[in-house]
């Protein structure tokens, strides 16, 4: 069985402000030199047979259609194949 | 004669009692209609409730988006139907790409609740032709993603068109692109903002103002007119 996962980030001209306050706390923490944080989402998908091109077709469609908002965010689709 | 409006209830939607009572305070015949059920009653017009419709899990919108009744009422939005949406009735339209643009977190990430003022930018639409262009009200704001984006082309359309409906006045509460409270679609039946005109239509309730009042008269007469 294969695993596809979904990456869906806000679209890089969009503020994030989880993201900037994830970064502000880092120095307080002992966490130096990071100089901007974003927060996205990250879906891992367990598919059943083969992950072929219409599946990947499929994936892509519903990340477009339903695990991202295409107004503001941004997706990426990648196998992974599962141990 | 009067008209029938219609309020929807998802799980997790909170305002649908106070939504139903607003019509019926107005003069129009509330009816309730559910999410799983695609029939919309021969409603005349729709009203999307404040809350947090499945939890607000993924976004916050985005699963109601895609249940029955939406599926009638994005159809029938597109041919004319007048349709509200009240903070996640507003997420869910941006959702269904009934109107443009997208809802995110508060730039403070805080849960708001206040009266905000607002100033109401177009008397043109189905749902503020009892205002004036340029009227101040105030009403309740109670949200957690109240922050409205849209692209810098679809913000200058919506200006050059008219169609920013309302605007936040003396504070922008959450950090709106170009503090945008509320907009309308191209043809006026469709509006959709985060505060909440339903809690402001008693005066024996909420903070005693009915500037909220102003949203179903002004459906009604135009149903009651058509």
């Amino acid at each position: 069985m294969a695993r596809v996962v979904v990456d869906v980030m806000l679209k890089p001209e969009i503020l994030d402000p989880q993201g900037q306050a994830v970064q502000r706390a880092l120095p307080r923490l002992g966490f130096e030199g990071i100089a901007d944080v974003r927060q996205g989402k990250r879906f891992e998908l367990e598919v059943d047979g083969p992950v072929d091109d219409a599946a990947l077709a499929r994936i892509n469609e519903m990340a477009e259609t339903f695990l991202a908002n295409t107004v503001i965010e941004d997706f990426t689709v990648k196998v992974e194949e599962s141990k | 004669m009067t008209a029938r409006i219609g309020v929807v209830t998802f799980p997790g939607t909170l305002d649908d009692k106070d939504s139903l009572r607003a019509v019926r305070t107005a003069g129009a015949e509330p009816v309730s209609l559910w999410h799983r059920d695609k029939d919309l009653k021969q409603v005349d017009a729709v009203v999307l409730a404040g809350g947090f419709s499945y939890g607000d899990y993924l976004r916050a919108g985005a699963i109601a988006r895609f249940s029955p009744v939406m599926e009638t009422i994005i159809e029938q939005a597109k041919a004319g139907l007048p349709v509200l949406g009240i903070c996640n009735g507003f997420q869910i339209l941006t959702e269904a790409h009934l109107l443009p643009g997208g809802m995110l977190q508060n730039n403070h990430l805080h849960f708001i609740c206040r009266e905000q003022k607002l100033r109401v930018e177009t008397s043109g639409t189905a749902w503020t032709a009892d205002y004036t262009a340029g009227q101040e009200i105030r009403i309740p704001l109670k949200n957690m993603d109240g922050r409205y984006v849209a692209e810098e082309r679809v913000l200058d359309e919506l200006e050059a068109e008219g169609r920013v409906a309302f605007r936040y006045l003396d504070v922008n509460p959450n950090g709106s692109l170009r503090d945008i409270a509320g907009i309308t679609n191209a043809a006026g039946n469709v509006v959709g903002l985060m505060p909440h005109p339903e809690h402001a239509v008693e005066p024996l309730v909420g903070t005693g103002r009915t500037d909220g009042l102003g949203f179903f008269t002004s459906i009604l007469k135009k149903l009651v007119n058509a």
